[in-house]
């Protein structure tokens, strides 16, 4: 095993683990905070794929920004702990089993019809991939419009946040 | 036997349906909001890996406008969330059924 596939392994059961967490922890700020240490293992294994860029933006505006604001929410709401005790019974579960069974199965179909081809990785990567000069030269180049629509979602988000969240304008 | 393509699709397609069970399964509206970003994360792993393997960065600008559009869904919910719980006193989705019957 070489040391990439060692820090693939560790980050690849890293997420899988944090994302259960989120699943299954019945307290919302512990699912928060296993979403979190989710986020740093896909920023990892951002970073094995030489996407530098998208590694560090990961960790500030997932990890940083939006988790804040769930963590922000979740202790500005305070619910009581309605779901640590109430264990009613529920199709829940069973409905559980059968989305994961429906997904798992339509993406092996996936892979299935996909197996034949050639998956390596190219060996040689060029330096300047997925650094910010790159990112930043498509973005304003061959990606504006896109760029520039997400700057007006952007706006759109803040707009629309104050005017929900606002009693009374 | 090295890393391929594939070791990243297989653990992008378990986070998907890690997020989807727990999209069924839980009850609480802000917990049901973080499987949505685990699903979306899965999605942006997927992209890059396929950047990675075509050595093409338009993957990483897919996936750079998915946070993007995850931020401001953040953002909007968030806000929306505030105001059912000002409403109902509560956050459970078996509590929001005005729309039953």
């Amino acid at each position: 095993m070489t040391v990439e596939q060692v820090l693939f392994y560790l980050f690849a059961f890293g997420a899988l683990a944090g994302c259960s967490g989120v699943v299954l922890s019945r307290n919302p700020i512990n699912s928060a905070v296993s979403l979190v240490a989710a986020f740093f293992f896909l920023a990892g294994n951002y970073v094995l794929l030489h996407a530098n860029f998208m590694a560090i933006v990961q960790i500030l505006v997932y990890a940083g920004a939006i988790m804040v604001l769930f963590l922000f929410v979740l202790m500005l709401l305070n619910q009581r702990d309605e779901e640590l005790g109430k264990r009613t019974f529920s199709i829940a579960p069973l409905l559980g089993i059968f989305a994961a069974a429906v997904v798992s199965v339509t993406i092996g179909a996936g892979f299935m019809s996909y197996r034949n081809a050639t998956a390596n990785f190219p060996a040689d990567v060029p330096v300047s991939f997925g650094t910010v000069q790159q990112i930043g030269r498509a973005l304003m180049t061959t990606h504006l419009l896109p760029f520039e629509l997400v700057s007006l979602l952007l706006l759109i988000g803040i707009v629309s946040a104050v005017v929900v969240a606002k009693r009374r304008l | 036997m090295s890393l391929t393509v594939e070791h990243y699709l297989l653990l992008s397609a378990a986070l998907f349906t890690i997020g989807a069970v727990g999209l069924v399964t839980r009850r609480n509206v802000i917990v049901l909001f973080m499987c949505v970003e685990i699903m979306l994360n899965a999605a942006n792993l997927a992209l890059i890996a396929f950047s990675r393997f075509h050595l093409v960065a338009d993957g990483q600008m897919f996936a750079f406008t998915v946070m993007a559009v995850a931020a401001a869904e953040a953002g909007i919910g968030l806000a929306i969330m505030v105001n059912i719980f000002r409403h109902k006193k509560s956050l459970l989705v078996d509590d929001l059924n005005v729309f039953k019957n």
